[in-house]
């Protein structure tokens, strides 16, 4: 038995075909100028070197930040300048900026885009949401089958400590390089997909490095408004191929309007804090001695959700300094046929840019209607209940205050034999048994097939 | 600093005020900053005597700078935010918020911050910072920034609910901790503070001292200011929050408006009144042909009506600049149209190419790369900008 839910999913590529329409075409040249075998030998794309700043304190316990923006913010003006040319190259199913939006009169300023043209011309598929981590597919579609020119340019840390760039870089296929590519169904400016290590076929699933490459990327943007996000299998990820989001967007958004109460801080400077007064139950992470201890901290935040089936989102914003991290059970209430009919007719799909307040409508009337409080109670069913949220704040702060002594790689091991077994410790076991009974947390009686 | 964003500095005062209103603004008690939103990066413009006191810096080290300068890691990002949509939103906000001195050491101090506006046509010209020392530390009950209701009157509502944000503050100060360790090397970092009552009268009339001043001085060179929106910004005219947006582009480039007569320039980048050796007063309003040398093709340069512009532009081609010193020279021109939040055209963007300054390090990329940068920074903020204003129609 598995937990489904029917939803159409976004077209990302140029070259995601409907399920099953993807033929078995294999061997030289695809035609198609994809990043797989068929193609990729000889391909050159941009090559970004970012500098990776590993910002020490010094005795004072004053950082040496850097106060003035860097002459030109590099990343910013090639993501702009790349994207700008796929706009002009006609390579988008739509110009995102002829969508109409509006921020919602509002205490938290929710934003609204109406935006008829996302999900046409695609039929509703099943969407497995009961299981957080799944095996890579590659029959199903996944980021080696776009086309090069969706590329916009590969993206790593320098080796010599220097920003560096190569308009012409040969794809170093050995060291699976990382890559920065559009969505072709963008849903603000500058809307593309940073995919780790993409020629390893990663499934959909955090680990430390990986989220420090993404959190590298915003801090090496530098311009607050352009975020990146993550949703976890269950959580509204259509692709499971590892993956994280960005756009710019130069509003606030409500969560990072929202109050927080601080919780701790830990030994490596991490402080952690919970909303307050916002729909969805969630953590903020800021601070850390360094950016590796910021990142690793909410990666193994994470890696916890995963391996114990939670699915959930993440919101990396103003420039790496803040990241949200939001525990969900929306697509599993879905399944359960728990969400209210009328919340499911906007079709919704509360993934982590709506969760952070920027809700893309598809229909005229919703967008029309859109006020703070139809945008409430639709994130109000996306949360966790306090009750369950404070279990899962246990299980995170067990594995973080654990992992904290542990060195990346034992962490690292550990987590991935705790992937193939679920960990059975009695906090785990104590937690599960009183946990909501609609959640999903592996027990067979808690399955469902719609 | 840059001699160019030097002049703009002096400039920024001296086009406002008379020549007194430095020395007078000198002679404030107060510890405040002035910075101008139309100068690329928002820098300081004034600096209080008392404000370099406080910090440890000299004066040279803070004009042409963000206060940006003044925060780090013990900052909290929310508060920054607080202040960055104030700046946005073109309104007052008071914030508690830790910065650091020049020597490193942190300190808590109550930041008020006001626009100021042009009478004749309601743009913000400057911002008025004033940032009051919090002696003594006073812990909330925890939650950062506000609380409960309060959040609607402090972060959301502006200042006209002032009042009844500092009745329930003043509650909220009954929960006083350890406030003899006045001295700022005992001064607990950690966690949220509030200002008292008394901090928070300082700072309000330090604002209201800082706006009377400017708007006397403002008197004799006719272009008053005052410290309330008097009118609505005119057509052509740019909200500060997209001057603020647009200045952190530095390339050359201009916008323009389509449905004005001649399609007037109504944004001139830095860099592109460098390039063309025109001062912005000269730039805005005029049609962007006056600055086509004789060389240009005149038969494609008359035929350009407002929405027939980007159809003769629409990709990149090489027209004939005249800067103001009659020095004629090619110029790689891009011009695309820009929407706004609703999806329809607002304005026209058109990207200089410098070609002038051939020896720039364009670190590998082309030319076109980087004009189609621009445009997409400019998307960016022109339809950011212009999402708050269609909320209220
Ligand atoms: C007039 C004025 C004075 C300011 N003074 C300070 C200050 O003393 N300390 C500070 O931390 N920020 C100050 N700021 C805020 C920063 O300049 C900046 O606007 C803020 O960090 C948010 O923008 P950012 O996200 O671009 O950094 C001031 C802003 C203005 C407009
Ligand atoms: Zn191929």
């Amino acid at each position: 038995m598995m937990l489904k839910i029917k939803r159409v999913p976004t077209v990302v590529s140029n070259f995601q075909k409907e399920e099953g329409e993807e033929a078995a075409r294999r061997g030289g040249g695809c035609g198609r100028n994809c990043l797989r075998s068929c193609c990729i030998q000889g391909a050159k794309l941009p090559l970004y070197a970012f500098k990776r700043v590993d910002k020490a304190v010094n005795e004072k316990g004053v950082l040496q930040h850097e106060t003035t923006q860097p002459p030109v913010a590099f990343l910013d003006s090639l993501l702009l300048g790349e994207w700008e040319d796929r706009v002009q190259r006609g390579l988008f199913r739509y110009d995102v900026t002829a969508c109409e939006t509006k921020v919602i009169p509002g205490r938290y300023g929710f934003i609204a885009q109406l935006n008829e043209g996302r999900h046409l011309k695609k039929r509703p598929t099943e969407f497995r949401v009961d299981k957080v981590l799944q095996p890579f597919d590659g029959n199903k579609f996944n980021f080696t089958k776009v086309g090069q020119e969706e590329v916009l340019f590969q993206f790593e840390a320098s080796e010599n400590g220097e920003v560096q760039f190569f308009p012409d870089a040969p794809v170093d296929v050995e060291n699976s390089p990382s890559m920065v590519a559009i969505n072709v169904s963008p849903i603000e400016y500058g809307h593309v997909l940073l995919i780790p290590r993409i020629l390893e076929c990663l499934p959909q699933r955090i680990d430390r490095e990986s989220f420090l490459l993404a959190l590298d990327m915003a801090v090496e943007a530098g311009n607050p408004y352009f975020r990146l996000g993550y949703n976890s299998l269950g959580a509204f990820a259509t692709i499971n191929h590892l993956h994280f989001q960005a756009y710019y967007l130069a509003v606030p958004f409500p969560i990072e309007k929202a109050p927080t109460k601080k919780i701790t801080t830990l030994d490596v400077g991490v402080q952690i804090s919970e909303l307050v007064n916002y729909p969805v139950r969630g953590l903020v992470f800021e601070g850390g001695n360094s950016l590796r201890d910021l990142s690793d901290t909410v990666s193994d935040a994470c890696i916890c959700l995963q391996n114990n089936n939670i699915p959930y989102n993440v919101l990396i914003a103003d420039c790496g300094k803040r990241i949200f991290l939001l525990p969900q059970c929306y697509a599993e209430k879905q399944a359960l046929g728990e969400v209210r009919p009328e919340l499911l007719d906007t079709q919704v799909n509360p993934a982590v840019w709506e969760i952070s307040g920027h809700m893309v409508l598809k229909r005229k009337k919703d967008y029309e209607e859109a006020s703070e409080e139809n945008a409430w109670s639709l994130l109000a069913e996306v949360s966790l209940s306090e009750e369950r949220f404070q279990e899962v704040n246990a299980l995170i702060f067990e594995a973080i205050s654990y992992n904290a002594d542990a060195s990346g790689d034992e962490a690292e091991n550990l987590l991935q034999d705790a992937d193939v077994k679920p960990k059975t410790h009695e906090g785990v076991d104590a937690i599960n048994q009183r946990s909501c009974p609609t959640m999903v947390t592996g027990n067979q009686e808690c399955l469902v097939q719609q | 600093m840059e001699p160019q964003l030097a002049a703009l500095i002096r400039q920024s005062i001296a086009d406002r005020y008379s020549l007194f209103a430095p020395e007078a603004l000198a002679d404030l008690p107060d510890t405040f900053t002035i910075t101008d939103p139309c100068i690329s990066g928002h820098p300081i413009v004034f600096a209080s005597r008392a404000f370099l006191k406080m910090t440890g810096y000299s004066t040279h080290e803070v004009l042409g700078r963000n206060a940006r300068l003044f925060q780090g890691p013990r900052t909290s990002r929310s508060s920054v935010m607080e202040i960055r949509e104030a700046i946005r939103e073109e309104r007052a906000v008071e914030v508690s918020i830790v910065n650091y001195r020049k020597d490193g050491t942190p300190f808590w101090m109550l930041f008020r911050m006001s626009p100021v506006f042009g009478k004749e046509d309601g743009r913000v010209v400057h911002f008025v910072g004033v940032q009051v020392p919090i002696l003594g530390r006073r812990r909330r009950s925890g939650v950062s920034s506000c609380d409960g209701d309060r959040v609607s009157e402090c972060v959301f509502g502006g200042s006209c609910r002032r009042e009844v944000c500092s009745d329930s503050l003043v509650e909220l100060g009954g929960r006083v901790l350890d406030l003899d360790s006045a001295d700022s090397q005992g001064l607990e970092i950690e966690g949220p503070c509030e200002a008292n009552d008394l901090e928070k009268r300082i700072a309000a009339t330090a604002v209201s001292n800082i706006l009377s001043v400017l708007s006397h001085y403002s008197e004799s060179t006719g272009r008053l200011v005052c410290g309330n929106r008097c009118n609505l910004p005119g057509p052509g005219l740019l909200t500060s929050s997209l001057n603020i947006s647009l200045g952190r582009i530095k390339q050359s480039f201009v916008l323009m408006d389509p449905y004005l007569p001649d399609v007037p320039i109504v944004y001139a980048s830095d860099a592109f009144l460098k390039l063309t050796g025109y001062s912005r007063h000269e730039v805005l309003g005029r049609t962007w042909i006056f600055l086509s040398g004789p060389d240009s093709d005149p038969s494609v340069l008359h035929q350009v009506s407002p929405f027939r512009l980007y159809s003769f532009f629409s990709s990149f081609d090489l027209v004939m600049m005249t800067s103001k010193d009659s020095s004629s020279f090619w110029n790689l021109l891009h011009i695309s149209p820009i929407r706004n939040a609703t999806g329809k055209i607002a304005y026209l963007v058109g990207v200089q190419n410098e070609e002038l300054c051939k020896n720039q390090d364009r670190q590998g990329r082309t030319p076109e790369m980087w004009q189609l940068s621009v445009v997409g920074a400019v998307k960016v903020a022109v339809r950011s900008s212009s999402m708050v204003a269609c909320s209220s129609k």
